[in-house]
């Protein structure tokens, strides 16, 4: 497996064949990628969504019905209901004016609530893997962090009764989060001090997660149901340890309050990375480690560093599923979740930025919803069919996002520039 | 040839630090069996004692400079001492019922042969320099198209075709992105596991949808050798058939110019390029490889040994397969001792399921423990080829 040096080979073999506008395409893709850093990614998820139809089409189904039954699953039909409603603040009787019917006895409403109460994990695993590809590392192991993450936050949220509600939540969010970076300061520890290749380090741990959690809420496991001795699951978790709710009726899911949290970790993550020392050497580390090492960074330190933090955001998504709207955990819940998987995609689509991550959360939080089978209405499209399609589109958007090379041939197919290593050489005719 | 060379020949191969360290190993596992049937030692201090044995030949391995072959030995050491004490505690109904040697090895060979396909695929892929995360999605691919082959063809070997087929199409695409557009081999493998997933899963709801895979499928046959006792007598066709190829791969590996060709393009494809090797074409070739062996180690699960084919039926083997290929340091007969390893690790987890309940799901992770274990360089540093990973860039 390659050293993340190697990340790069683009540019560095454009440099490296004098007869190429090696300086100057190198320059416009940056610019293109900075510039166009929306247009890109937009154009591969739309890309994707196009093949995805595509397989519809010839199985059969209308593309363009299934997308809108997608589209409406998910709830952001919504936002095109205008009228003059209010919402009634906390704490008064003061109302706010508002555009929206918030009402989530209606489906549309209560379908974006569910979007958004994915859309917050996505954020955090998507930020797990985002931290750690800026430090030049890829984190694959966000789903072995986040199911660690929810396992100590159902363990502590199922016990300790005696506290009160802030610092029960607090207790919980803190712990398992830690929990979640030790995972991942595993993966960065072998890095560092043994040049074990984080993606392989960190699928083992996915699959040790995996397993010990199927081992700990099994049948006779330590932290099986102490109740109800014939279901693999865990002890519901109190009322106090959970998240308050913020939209909806808390019996049907409401929106938890987890998703400022999520936001919240946004704006962390580009302070830490733009704005701190801190960040300036995980970013030194991630564009060149040789050169940072001889600039007095410590590598290693930096790996290990970039790890935590990146198994902290996991494992904060963990907890905060399990505290916001799961409150139990079973070897079922375990087993099936993917929602660290998907992070990948949604750091890649983002480009790997605190705003990108942000959208490319709600645009898989929206995918997601919009095919489970509570939210996709069984007439227009099985839901158990769009669940694979929407597995499809992102495995598209990462095979897409993966080649960005691809953008450069067509980027060389359109200005005439001749790239080596590309094959073809055009002529230059315009 | 005289005795001398032949004396010098089995010196120069087996020196005698390998043989203590091999009888460690052998004496690891020696503490462990002894306790259970037909020796039954109820002693716990017979294991102890052999386990002290082992760890004694490790350090002295050890000390005399050859740290893994010394770890391998203090390690099987310990954990037949462990494994030991372990069986001698429990009732001797729970050892007859779990420890029955012929289902045991049975199980053994069933769940490690789809592993040794997948390894052998994986291995000569990263032999060739590109790393394949995406082995799980091909061997998927391959376990559901085994069986819409089987089920639309009406036969067993149409099925493997079509298994082939599917996992080299999902790994021509794997190694267009790897190769030529030189995209990151990690992005791509992963979008490889989640395009055979979702591919698989889609077309098996359009499908079948409800009702699964029909019962009546076509499945590779089992092949009768009597005398050759009840555990090899029945063995599928594909077990028979990964033995053959371990061998193959062995020695097209090691001992064929292609073997060399294949290792070089891994290691400097620089250099390889420069006397004339087509390291593209290699690549390709290796890929496209690895893609058909994990396919059928995916239809051995379907139509081999299943018989039906249940969504996401693969179920993270073919991340053990990795496992393994860097267990067994990236060798064709090493990657299988880990598959056996691996696949006896399933089938003692399946069997323990009755007396410990979810604890023998821990059986399940030992794999991936195992291989953290190996890559922190603890027994000694396994060893990737040199330019896994890396994209290569015509001059």
């Amino acid at each position: 497996l390659s050293e993340p040096e190697n990340r790069a080979p683009v540019e560095t073999s454009l440099e490296a064949d004098p007869e190429s506008y090696a300086p100057s395409v190198a320059k416009r893709l940056a610019f293109y990628q900075r510039a166009g850093g929306i247009v890109t990614p937009f154009l591969t998820a739309v890309f994707a969504f196009l093949m995805g139809g595509v397989v519809v089409a010839a199985t059969g189904h209308n593309p363009l019905r299934v997308y809108k039954a997608i589209f409406e699953g998910a709830g952001l039909n919504w936002f095109f209901h205008f009228g003059n409603y209010s919402i009634s603040l906390p704490f008064s009787s003061a109302h706010v004016w508002f555009w929206w019917d918030t009402n989530t006895n209606h489906t549309a409403a209560y379908n974006l609530t569910q979007t958004l109460i994915t859309t917050t994990p996505l954020i955090l695993t998507g930020l797990a893997v985002a931290f750690a590809f800026r430090c030049g590392l890829f984190n694959i192991g966000g789903q072995g962090q986040y199911i660690v993450g929810a396992i100590t936050g159902v363990y502590i949220g199922s016990r300790f009764t005696g506290m009160n509600h802030f610092t029960h939540v607090l207790f919980a969010i803190v712990l398992a989060s830690l929990a979640g970076a030790l995972w991942g300061a595993i993966a960065g520890f072998l890095k560092a001090t043994v040049g074990a290749h984080e993606v392989i380090t960190t699928i083992m741990l996915n699959w040790v997660a995996y397993w010990g959690g199927s081992y700990l809420f099994g049948r006779g496991g330590p932290l099986q149901n102490h109740t109800d001795k014939s279901i693999p699951i865990s002890d519901d978790i109190v009322a106090k340890a959970k998240l308050p709710a913020i939209w909806g009726n808390p019996q049907l899911q409401a929106l938890h309050s987890g998703i400022f949290i999520a936001l919240g970790a946004l704006i962390a993550f580009y302070i830490i990375l733009n704005r701190t020392t801190l960040g300036y050497e995980v970013r030194a580390v991630g564009f060149n480690p040789e050169a940072a090492r001889y600039g007095g960074i410590s590598v290693a330190r930096n790996f290990i560093i970039a790890m935590a933090i990146s198994g902290l955001f996991a494992g904060l998504a963990g907890v905060l599923d399990i505290l916001g709207w799961q409150f139990r955990l079973g070897v079922l819940d375990v087993q099936v979740s993917n929602i660290g998987f998907i992070g990948i995609a949604v750091a890649l689509l983002g480009r790997n930025t605190a705003v990108g991550v942000g959208l490319a959360a709600l645009l898989f939080g929206a995918l997601l919803t919009g095919t489970s089978t509570r939210s996709l209405d069984p007439d227009i499209f099985q839901p158990q069919l769009a669940g694979n399609l929407a597995l499809m589109i992102q495995a598209l958007i990462l095979l897409f996002v993966g080649a960005d090379l691809l953008i450069l041939y067509i980027w060389q197919a359109r200005r005439k520039v001749r790239i080596p290593g590309l094959g073809r050489t055009t002529q230059e005719t315009a | 040839m005289t005795s001398m060379q032949y004396a010098e020949r089995f010196r120069s191969r087996w020196p005698f630090n390998t043989i203590v360290a091999r009888t460690g190993v052998a004496l690891g596992l020696i503490a462990f069996v002894a306790t259970l049937p037909p020796f039954k030692a109820r002693s716990p201090w017979v294991p102890v004692f052999i386990g002290l044995l082992a760890i004694a030949a490790g350090i002295w391995v050890l000390s005399r400079g050859q740290r893994r072959p010394g770890w391998t030995a203090i390690g099987f050491g310990l954990v037949g001492i462990a494994l030991g004490i372990l069986a001698t505690r429990a009732s001797l109904g729970n050892l007859d019922q779990v420890v029955v040697w012929s289902a045991l090895l049975s199980a053994t060979l069933i769940w490690a042969t789809p592993l040794t396909y997948a390894a052998v695929g994986g291995m000569i892929c990263e032999r060739s320099g590109v790393v394949n995360i995406g082995l799980e999605g091909m061997m998927l691919a391959g376990a559901f198209f085994a069986a819409l082959g089987a089920d639309k063809f009406g036969s067993w070997e149409l099925g493997l075709v079509t298994a082939a087929v599917a996992g080299a199409a999902f790994a021509l695409v794997h190694a267009f992105m790897a190769i030529h557009l030189r995209a990151d081999q990690i992005v791509s493998g992963t979008a490889i596991n989640f395009l055979a997933l979702g591919v698989t899963g889609y077309f098996f709801i359009d499908i079948y949808g409800e009702n699964g895979t029909p019962g009546d499928l076509p499945r590779i046959p089992d092949v009768k050798i009597n005398f050759l006792g009840s555990v090899f007598g029945h063995l599928n066709l594909m077990i028979w058939l990964s033995f053959v190829l371990l061998v193959v791969a062995q020695v097209g590996l090691f001992r064929t110019p292609i073997g060399l060709r294949l290792r070089s393009v891994g290691e400097h494809p620089r250099a390889a390029d420069t006397v004339g090797i087509s390291v593209y074409g290699i690549r390709y070739a290796a890929v496209v490889v690895s893609g058909v062996l994990a396919a059928l180690g995916g239809a051995y699960l379907s139509i081999g040994y299943l018989g039906s084919f249940t969504e996401n039926m693969t179920a993270g083997r073919g991340f053990i397969a990795l496992a393994a290929v860097i267990f067994g340091n990236w060798r064709p007969f090493g990657a299988f001792a880990a598959a056996l390893l691996f696949g006896g690790s399933t089938a003692l987890s399946f069997r323990l399921a009755q007396p410990w309940g979810s604890a023998s799901v821990l059986f399940q992770a030992l794999p991936y423990v195992l291989t953290l274990i190996a890559v922190a360089g603890v027994i000694g540093r396994s060893v990737p080829p040199a330019s896994a990973g890396r994209p290569y860039v015509k001059q």
